[in-house]
């Protein structure tokens, strides 16, 4: 059964429509309120006190002055701390020995990374504690430092004494003889391929309010993740959790770095039931590059085996994941989520990974938008496309080659992990139509005779997301330590209108509008008069946000759910009052109809008079209107897509300029086209930031160098193209929706398409490899280098040679990736 | 700590209060005077995400001291819709156009546009990414950006407001029954 049978398209037509924004009209005009818009009176604001030093002991902290100083109402540290911790991981897979050392909000004896906060002021004017925190004197005692995890592998210096070494684990998904495929291959290439460091940077910092009335406490928090942080401050503030609300208001950005339980969040929440006052801490752009969880930053080794024609025998990466200092929520788990997409859109026979992580003194990594699947990604397709050079083979034959064939129904890889559709030559075949390979081929010829370098690089992927089914997540299967699953109620009021609550949690993606238009067409009524509320615990059934492209395939489909039981009942009321069957009755034009009598018909609002003022409800039907549903996937859904990219380098300043950017896309049927988009393009940004500028760095002596958007280079409007998008539409048997994921799409496929497009201008240049980012530097070394025969002049940037993890300044580029930086 | 007296004319509205002479002119506006349509993102002149006009002219408000905006003219986009709610043509663009996600920057972007339309009124694709490189953007990719600031300064808009909906009659007299199902409960 394919899903479009499975899934009617009644009621209105609102889905698919590009359906502007519910949720804009506050938003254009100053009247939304994100958590440093709420004012309670009262309020003392927080300034943390954090470690100057990478690593080191904490030896005395003297704090009167602080404590005396003007409008200050209390400063605490680590000691003073008598609940809150240690912070949470969440993954503790079956059979894997994972060493999670022991850290809390404010640090104990020990701080392991700059940023690490050793004491927190409190007062109520949010510049003067600002002031008293640089009165607070903290002794140091410097501990040597270790920030490349290759060396920490060795453990010379080992960061956490404890557990007597800095590997915190192993972890392996594998499917088919490996080492077999590689020594039937008759060509086997292998790459060292490093995925750098980089942040979230969503453009509203982290933020929070506390407020603790007689024991129920409430949190605003600028988190993805309201219904999951209450059960973390549950456990950690030994609080029962019908006393506690979190409220994710309005979010302003998230990209997985507001995918966590944070220090701040627990302490914010401990020092407002300390003081009997709301406790509200805005980070600074600062805080936020130092201790807002990283992401990426890791070291694979890849191995492909082929067979002259261009079959794939074998693949096999082995990734050393640079942790940070501790474990966040889900730190070590990100590398993991990579290995199930380790098989690409591929019919790769034998397919391994084998994944090491490593603490050193940075600042942990988790999820960042797309979260293990780029990196993944980028090692597929990159790797791709030296295996076709090294075969000499076209990389779009080589990837036909290899293709898993069109199917509706499940596929299983060769390890195991069953994708639900695809159709790859499909999406490949569109691309084609919007990306004319002959004539930029043929152009990039003529162009280089001038001295003018053009690249054109392509990517073809599938990710795995709608993070839930249980078995397959959960505690007994991938080992995360809850349930996966989404909650949608919808409640018909008195009057008509409609009110869905979701138990995901939004902070940009557009569910106020996508979820309306599902249960809209399902209800007959207008998307202007469904309201979709979120984010608040108070309110809905238990939910488990926003992450992993999971709102749509998980929560809408329980939304969806939900309104079908609404309509269910909606049918049986209108059936009795117009003495019809209830399977006669269908939802047309807006009412609830006799099949083929149009005249014979109810609107929502009717039945909402009949259902709440139930003076003739069929026998034994309870009044009211409003369902609620909870959905647990059988599995995950796989979207998938072709990207490709023109890039102009030149060799003389190594400067990349993307000339165009096309992407086709599968996220099967669209629910609202314009968000789709949306999210594509967002997605494709984030990817040309990191291929091309973005870089956490930190110093030798672990010192963060990328602290503020002037170091840390967000791509601006001049550094992206317009994008061409296009898609197509192949449902996913796994829900009735037939939907699959979009937020991280762009993300996952855009690192690998620039990449190739920039080697791809640089072959010529004898550049035939070269990790990211592509700043001008390292292209301009990398083709000196290859001038030079390997020889040539090494270049540096701030006086050092370049060095992929941050033990140089490697890659941070200037103020802004604009000449002239920002205005 | 010593205040000093600083008058400003805010949407159309003077305002007098007296404040720190280190006070930021964003905190001015936000904790001082409610209009919090103007958000901080970045402290260092970055992000834009602070954009408001200052006599006519964009200025990142995290970088401007209260005390330097005495007796000046200010508008932050609480004051960019007409008194009877008709949007302004850049707020109606951005709308139409998709050319918001989190919604964090789209103040600070809407006030940095609508000064390069007032200095250009029309900009081509590159004009727009050019002037608007002093504000950034991590959900849109900027895309549905340059083509609402292109649609407004087209004129592509209609002017229209942003209205709720309201209760249609079969609801109120849902409404009325219920009440008077109440009544008769009584």
């Amino acid at each position: 059964m394919s899903a479009t049978e499975a899934t009617p398209r009644a009621g209105n037509g609102h889905v698919g429509r590009s359906l502007r924004r519910k949720e804009d009209p506050r938003l254009i005009t100053g009247r939304s309120r994100y958590v440093d818009d709420i004012a309670l009176p009262g309020t003392l604001y927080v300034a943390f006190v954090r470690s100057p030093e990478a690593h080191a002991r904490i030896t005395s902290i003297d704090a009167s002055a602080a404590r005396s100083y003007p409008g200050v109402s209390a400063v605490f540290t680590g000691e003073d701390m008598d609940a809150g911790g240690p912070m949470p991981c969440a993954w503790v897979p079956p059979g894997v020995d994972v060493n999670n050392p022991e850290h809390w909000p404010l640090a104990k004896t020990q701080v392991k990374h700059v940023g690490d906060p050793v004491a927190a002021v409190l007062g109520d004017d949010r510049y003067a504690v600002v002031d008293a925190a640089e009165q607070v004197l903290v002794d140091y005692e410097p501990l040597p430092v270790v920030l490349d995890p290759e060396e920490a592998l060795k453990d010379q210096t080992v960061l956490h004494e404890g557990l007597g070494t800095n590997k915190c684990h192993e972890w392996s998904l594998g499917g088919g003889d490996v080492e077999a495929g590689l020594r039937d291959a008759d060509v086997v290439i292998e790459r060292r391929i490093v995925n750098h460091r980089i942040a979230g940077a969503a453009i509203e910092p982290r933020a929070v309010l506390a407020e603790d009335r007689a024991g129920n406490l409430t949190l605003w928090s600028s988190t993805q993740i309201p219904h999951i942080l209450r059960i973390f401050l549950s456990a950690l503030l030994g609080i029962s959790q019908e006393r506690i609300r979190v409220i994710a208001p309005e979010v302003g950005g998230g990209f997985g770095s507001k995918l966590q339980v944070y220090g701040e969040e627990i302490f914010c929440a401990w020092a407002a039931r300390k003081l009997n006052r709301p406790i509200k801490w805005i980070a600074t752009r600062s805080d936020d590059m130092a201790v807002c969880h990283h992401g990426r930053d890791q070291i694979a080794t890849v191995r492909v085996g082929a067979k002259r024609d261009g079959t794939v025998t074998a693949f096999h990466a082995r990734i050393l994941a640079d942790l940070g200092a501790y474990n966040l929520l889900f730190t070590p788990m990100i590398p993991a989520l990579g290995a199930f997409v380790m098989s690409g859109v591929y019919n790769f026979p034998a397919v391994q990974t084998d994944v090491v992580g490593v603490f050193t003194n940075k600042f942990p990594t988790d999820a960042i938008r797309g979260a293990g699947r780029p990196e993944a990604t980028h090692m597929i397709e990159v790797s791709m496309d030296q295996l076709a050079a090294e075969l000499g083979m076209d990389p779009l034959e080589l990837r036909r080659k290899n293709f898993i064939p069109p199917h509706n129904e499940p596929h299983e890889t060769a390890i195991g992990v069953v994708y639900d559709s695809g159709n790859h030559e499909g999406a490949l075949a569109k691309l084609l139509e919007m990306v004319d390979v002959g004539a930029l081929r043929s152009e990039q010829e003529q162009l280089r005779s001038q001295g003018v370098y053009r690249g054109l690089g392509f990517c073809t992927y599938t990710e795995v997301c709608g993070m839930a089914p249980s078995r397959v997540s959960g505690p007994s299967g991938f080992g995360i330590q809850a349930g996966g699953w989404e909650s949608g109620m919808v409640r018909v009021q008195i009057t008509g209108a409609v009110t869905v609550y979701t138990g995901t949690s939004p902070h940009g993606q557009g569910h106020e509008t996508g979820f309306a238009q599902i249960v809209a067409d399902r209800l007959g009524v207008d998307p202007q008069q469904v309201e979709v509320i979120h984010g608040d615990t108070a309110t809905g059934p238990e939910g488990l946000d926003t992450y992993g492209s999971r709102s749509l395939a998980v929560g809408g489909e329980a939304v969806a759910r939900a309104a079908e039981r609404v309509a269910d009942k909606a049918k049986a009321i209108v059936a009795h009052k117009l003495e019809a069957a209830p399977e006669d009755i269908e939802v047309r034009d807006g009412a609830f109809q006799v099949k083929g009598s149009p005249d014979k018909s109810m609107t929502m609002a009717e039945i909402a008079g009949e259902a709440y003022v139930p003076l003739d409800l069929p026998d034994g039907m309870e009044p009211g209107l409003e369902e609620t549903a909870f959905y647990d996937p059988e599995n995950f859904v796989f979207p998938f897509g072709a990207h490709a990219c023109v890039v102009e380098v030149d060799p003389d300043t190594g400067k990349v300029k993307i000339l165009r950017y096309a992407a086709v896309d599968d996220c099967g049927p669209a629910i609202n086209p314009l968000l789709i988009d949306g999210q594509v393009h967002g997605g494709i940004a984030h990817s040309i930031g990191q291929a091309l500028y973005e870089q956490v760095v930190y110093d030798e002596d672990g010192q963060l160098v990328t602290g503020t958007f002037v170091d840390y280079a967000l791509p601006t409007a001049n550094e992206v193209p317009t994008f061409e998008l296009d898609r197509t539409e192949t449902p996913s048997p796994t829900n009735t929706l037939g939907v699959k994921g979009v937020g991280e799409a762009g993300t996952i496929a855009g690192t690998a398409t620039v990449t190739n497009a920039v080697i791809d201008a640089l072959r010529p240049l004898g550049v035939d490899y070269i990790d990211m980012p592509l700043t001008p530097m390292r292209i301009w070394q990398a083709v000196e280098a290859a001038r030079g025969g390997g020889g040539g002049p090494r270049a540096s940037e701030h006086g050092r040679a370049l060095d992929e993890h941050g033990g140089g300044a490697a890659g941070s580029g200037p103020t802004s990736p604009t000449e002239g930086g920002a205005r | 700590m010593s205040t000093v007296p600083v008058a400003v004319t805010v949407n159309g509205e003077r305002r007098e209060l007296d404040v720190e002479p280190r006070l930021l002119l964003v905190h001015l506006l936000r904790d001082h005077l409610g209009l919090t349509g103007t958000h901080v993102g970045c402290d260092t002149s970055n992000c834009g995400a602070c954009t408001v006009h200052l006599d006519g002219e964009a200025v990142k408000s995290c970088t401007v001291l209260a005390v330097q905006a005495d007796g000046a003219e200010i508008k932050t986009i609480e004051g960019m819709a007409s008194a009877d709610g008709t949007l302004h043509p850049l707020q109606e663009a951005f709308w139409n156009d998709h050319a918001l996600q989190c919604g964090y920057c789209t103040p600070g972007m809407i006030m940095s546009a609508a000064d390069l339309l007032q200095r250009n009124p029309d900009p081509s694709e590159e004009e727009i990414r050019h002037g608007l490189e002093g504000n950034l953007c991590r959900c849109t990719g900027y895309h549905n950006i340059v083509r609402a600031v292109q649609d407004a300064a087209k004129g592509q808009v209609s002017g229209e407001q942003a209205r709720p909906p309201a209760t249609g009659e079969q609801g109120r007299e849902n409404v009325e029954a219920v009440g008077r199902a109440e009544a008769g409960g009584l």
